[in-house]
């Protein structure tokens, strides 16, 4: 099952929206279980879009964001553009999903 | 209530006569359906969907209660309204304000039951407004902000307050405000010291 | 007693004057900010696992749902969830789409109701993931995204529920008194800043929140459904679980579905 849901369309003036939903337990590393044991912290801490492998997007995340993050952005680009979008996390996890703008 | 059976002959799709039924079938048919509704086991207090004649009558009338029947009503709420020990009417409000605002616990069941021995609040911010600073208050019950200042903190408006509290029906037949005494939400002392919260002169209710 | 009553009906006039002049807290513009974005809503992932759950092979039979009848006829989805409940011949009752659910998995791929409700719910607490029931009833659900609150009344057995669900929801237990309708028969009424709605009458208040159920409820990072909504009352009102998909949590879907007619789903939902 693809973990990401990435959609992008043309806006006027040469703006690409990018909008971009991720599957991702997110633990802040604060939330006890149970047992009142804490859950060790486990999120995404970077995420990276490209276009045409040209960086035009990138974010340093913490434990604030909420499970499933969605994240939305414009760059200048075209339809067209091969877009990836890339995150890794804090336990060595990363996955990526691509797309090009129609 | 109509008592007599009403039968009405209707044409399903496939042609077959069929009954509806009227409206002590459907009073019997809510009760079959609520037996069968719920998980059963010790954890589950199955003994809660079970109910007393208060909550039977509300039920019937749909919370309006003949007005023949008010008195007699109201009288069998009051005769269940217990007082604490002590004598004392209103408690220590710093103390009430807290049981005021502390949720009710008390939720059952395996899925997410509270720990039995949390301790009970009244919830009372879900319905009434009372400390002005307290912003997130509901509005299914009137607002509380100024009670005492507009009552006075006089001893009939004392016991009508317990009482109210205790026992919301005494006053109001099929009140939507839980019996908080009368039902072990809350002890008679709890409810004392959410008296003081509404009618001393130093709550910030009446600030 | 006269006396205090007289001095009670002065105060809260007197309160009534105040709150009136006071503005409602509101806060409709916060919840247009933080849920207007469709693309925004979590429950399209849960929505693309339930559709692969839904055609995937699973069950000791080996078979995929995708012959269940959902009332359109077999395999039909588009649709079909906005005319549920309705009253199903092969089972003899009338079904919502969780319940109906059930049958499926039960009868098509084998699997046994007693393990299919043995975690009904996504436990918010622990951060889980959304069930496989959660996930299929958002997915099957979403095939009715833009059509109206339709659920036939026109069987007896149809009928009936809707009527015993009326009575469900006016019936006052447990140790808050509480029924149903304790908050949701007035107009305007809130918890705290919880708008409630009157489902007690046709119309707006009853299809806003029917036509956009299942939810992705962001207070509990997981796609909740009618079913747990029904649950979820219950247990706020101190009473026992409510057993997934009985008759009882059907009916009061049934009644609140008539009330609400002609709503307009908008699904996947997203709330608080």
């Amino acid at each position: 099952m693809p973990s990401i849901k990435l959609r992008a369309k043309a806006l006027e003036g040469g703006l690409i929206e990018v909008k971009a939903l991720m599957t991702h337990p997110m633990e802040t590393g604060l939330r006890k279980d149970s047992a009142g044991e804490l859950v060790p912290a486990h999120f995404i801490s970077e995420v990276i879009v490209t276009a045409n492998d040209k960086e035009v997007m990138k974010a340093n995340w913490g434990g604030s964001i909420s499970k499933n993050p969605y994240m939305a952005f414009t760059y200048k680009g075209a339809v067209g553009d091969k877009l990836k979008l890339t995150w890794k996390d804090t336990k060595g996890g990363t996955d990526s999903g691509e797309l090009v703008v129609a | 209530m109509k008592i007599k059976l009403i039968t009405v002959a209707l044409l399903t799709a496939l042609g077959t006569t069929v009954t509806v039924a009227a409206d002590n079938d459907i009073a019997a048919l809510v009760e079959q359906y609520i037996a069968s509704g719920f998980k059963q086991g010790e954890k589950q207090h199955t003994e809660r969907i079970v109910q007393d004649e208060t909550q039977k009558q509300c039920t019937t009338y749909r919370n309006k209660i003949p007005s023949e029947m008010q008195k007699a009503f109201m009288e069998r709420e009051r005769a269940t309204i217990k007082y604490p020990e002590s004598g004392k009417l209103s408690g220590n409000w710093e103390q009430g304000q807290k049981t005021f605002t502390d949720g009710f616990a008390w939720r059952v069941g395996t899925i997410m039951p509270d720990k039995p021995d949390a301790v009970r609040g009244g919830n009372c911010y879900a319905c009434h407004a009372a400390d002005p600073k307290e912003v997130a208050a509901g509005n299914i019950g009137s607002t509380l902000t100024g009670y005492g200042k507009l009552r006075g903190n006089t001893p009939e408006t004392i016991k009508y307050t317990y009482e109210k509290i205790y026992n919301s029906n005494t006053y109001m037949p099929c009140s939507s405000m839980p019996r908080l005494g009368h039902n072990g939400v809350l002890t008679p002392e709890q409810i004392a010291d959410i008296v003081a919260f509404l009618v001393d002169p130093e709550s910030p209710v009446n600030k | 007693m006269s006396r205090l009553t007289i001095a009670g009906l002065v105060t809260s006039a007197l309160l009534a004057g105040v709150a009136f002049a006071a503005e409602e807290p509101n806060a409709d513009a916060y919840r247009e900010m933080t849920y207007g974005d469709r693309d925004a809503n979590p429950a399209l992932l849960v929505i693309d696992r339930g559709e692969e759950l839904f055609k995937e092979k699973r069950g000791p039979k080996n078979v995929s749902l995708e012959q269940c009848d959902f009332g359109l006829g077999a395999g039909v989805l588009k649709g079909a969830y906005a005319q549920l409940p309705r009253y199903f011949k092969d089972t003899d009752r009338v079904q919502d789409a969780e319940s109906r659910l059930l049958t499926c998995m039960t009868e098509l791929q084998g699997f046994t109701v007693e393990e299919l409700t043995k975690q009904t719910f996504a436990n918010d607490k622990r951060n889980e993931d959304n069930t496989d029931l959660e996930a299929l009833t958002v997915y099957i659900a979403a095939q009715s995204d833009g059509m109206k609150i339709n659920a036939p009344a026109e069987h007896p057995k149809e009928q009936e529920a809707i009527k015993v669900g009326e009575g469900i929801f006016w019936r006052r237990q447990g140790p808050l008194d509480f029924a149903c309708a304790t908050c949701h028969a007035d107009d305007k009424k809130r918890i705290r800043l919880q708008n409630l709605g009157n489902f007690s009458k046709a119309g707006v208040d009853v299809q806003k929140t029917m036509s956009a159920w299942p939810t992705y409820r962001v207070s509990h990072a997981a796609v909740r459904t009618m079913q747990h909504r029904m649950w979820d009352c219950m247990w706020q009102m101190r009473l026992p679980d409510a057993q997934y998909g009985s008759p009882m949590t059907v009916a009061l879907i049934a009644y609140l579905n008539a009330q609400g007619k002609d709503g307009t789903y908008a699904l996947p939902g997203m709330s608080r």
